[in-house]
């Protein structure tokens, strides 16, 4: 139970300037721009569209300058904000199989259609604090070009598939849940965890993914195939009756490849586990990717008794806003809580005393 | 409409400053920003899932001398839905649709092909060329 408290409003407005001002750090310096935000914290900006779950790279940037870079409160005032609008409708299903490709690996083929493209990556990175970046820096020389294959780019779930060697995704066309108007309810369908995972804290999918791979899951997976680069978003406006091209969006895909020991009905074959994120989101995509599949447990008649397999454990607890909501609040007064504990153990020693 | 969903207000507004005025026009509808769901599928191929939402501004004009203009563009800028909404319009009418394509789509189009293109060169020189014991000893 908690109390009204008055009293705390001067408090509280001066506790708020004081954030601004530290907010704003040494006036002395440069004010940050939310476009430098934007352009020089991207993968910041990215995070936070992902679990803020609304692509705006603008309101983004935004939230983290107004967090001061705190990345989960900047991804709860994104969803905040998110509220004040209405929404149009749905789009199409965006065609990942279409994506103009910045990058695109298999740890599964070294050699296949289209190759390995590394685009911007950290991977083979030294690791080493680069201090050229903490001096002035001479304008930075534009990446090398080469000529453009224009080899497509199968997705490697498909090569595997087309040998029957891999489970085809079934022809699901139901309406899927949207767990932004209807409260999740258990169990839930793929499409239904998909999105909590695709919203889900980067943090916490890792570390459930992390489990997988140590042996709560028993997954064994292997990376397929990673890809980040550009996805054409449509949209059927009801006045106009056909799809129309919203813009593009940058997202990262991830397909785990998974063993599958086989069932009656079906032979010993791969399946896969499904990662899909906003913006350029390695890890974030390659931890759902890995979550999915462990959430696939009992649709592929495996034991399922690891965190990573029980949908409740998953589902509730990988949104960060929620659960900051739910830590968050012990700070708030709980005195009449507290007096009531505090009688019961006085109570209590009294009695033991007797 | 997806070349002007593309491109900022600015640069819509630099290729009018090359072509014939546009019509009067009046607001039906916006602009006004909004949300669309962005779905994905499921394993890349499968059936459709909520991946999260976008910002999307819309606008809805009509022609003093008649015709409508629709536009979706994804973002929040509302000068640039109102003038794809009033191209959209202007593009439906026979008298300006060549003179528009040619000031303001096409060449629209080639700076975004060209901004493509220069991805795709970029992503090409991070491309693996893998060699083996044969030809590392040629």
């Amino acid at each position: 139970m908690y109390v009204a408290v008055k009293g705390g409003e001067r408090a509280i407005g001066n506790a708020h300037a004081w954030l601004d001002e530290t907010r704003r750090g040494d006036p002395a310096l440069p004010e940050l721009s939310v476009q430098q935000v934007e352009q020089q914290l991207g993968l910041a900006v990215d995070r936070v569209m992902a679990e803020g779950s609304c692509h705006d790279r603008g309101l983004a940037a935004l939230a983290v300058k107004q967090a001061k870079g705190d990345l989960i409160e900047a991804a709860f005032l994104l969803r905040a904000y998110r509220t004040t609008l209405a929404r149009f409708g749905t789009s199409e299903p965006v065609e990942t199989g279409a994506m103009r490709i910045q990058r695109r690996i298999s740890a599964t083929y070294k050699d296949l259609p289209g190759g390995q493209v590394l685009g911007p990556t950290f991977d083979y990175t030294h690791r080493l604090l680069d201090f050229a970046l903490a001096a002035e820096r001479e304008a930075v020389p534009p990446a090398a070009e080469a000529e453009a294959d224009p080899t497509p780019m199968p997705r490697v779930t498909e090569l595997l598939a087309r040998e029957g060697l891999m489970r085809r995704e079934p022809a699901d066309t139901t309406e899927p849940p949207d767990l932004t108007r209807e409260p999740m309810r258990f169990p839930t369908s793929r499409a239904g965890w998909l999105q909590a995972l695709a919203r889900g804290d980067e943090g916490f999918l890792l570390g459930l993914g992390y489990s997988t791979q140590r042996g709560y899951g028993n997954s064994h997976p292997f990376a397929g195939e990673i890809r980040m680069g550009e996805v054409t978003v449509e949209f059927t406006p009801p006045e106009l009756g056909f799809a129309i091209e919203l813009g593009e969006i940058t997202v990262t895909e991830c397909q785990m490849v998974n063993q599958f020991a086989g069932s009656k009905s079906e032979p010993p074959q791969f399946t896969r586990g499904y990662g899909l994120v906003f913006g350029h989101g390695e890890r974030k995509a390659m931890a759902m990717a890995l979550v999915d599949r462990g959430l696939r447990a009992e649709e592929l008649g495996e034991p399922a008794e690891a965190p990573a397999q029980s949908q409740e454990f998953v589902l509730y607890h990988c949104d960060n806003v929620e659960a900051t909501g739910f830590v968050e609040h012990l700070k708030l007064p709980h005195y009449v809580d507290f007096q009531s504990e505090l009688e019961k153990i006085r109570t209590l020693r009294k009695g033991g005393g007797a | 409409m997806g070349v002007l969903a593309r491109a900022t207000a600015g640069q819509i507004a630099a290729r009018l400053e090359h072509a014939p005025a546009l019509p009067p026009h009046r607001r039906l509808r916006g602009p006004e920003a909004g949300l669309v769901m962005v779905r994905g599928r499921q394993g890349g191929d499968g059936g459709p899932f909520n991946l999260g939402e976008m910002t999307v501004t819309r606008c809805s004009v009509r022609l003093e001398e008649g015709g409508l203009g629709h536009a979706y563009v994804a973002g929040r800028d509302l000068r640039q839905a109102e003038l794809a909404a009033l191209l959209d319009a202007a593009l439906q009418l026979p008298a300006l649709r060549g003179a528009l394509m040619a000031a303001v789509v096409e060449p629209l189009a080639a700076m975004q092909a060209a901004a493509v293109a220069t991805l795709a060169r970029k992503a090409a020189a991070t491309k693996v060329e893998f060699f083996t014991m044969a030809n590392m000893r040629s």
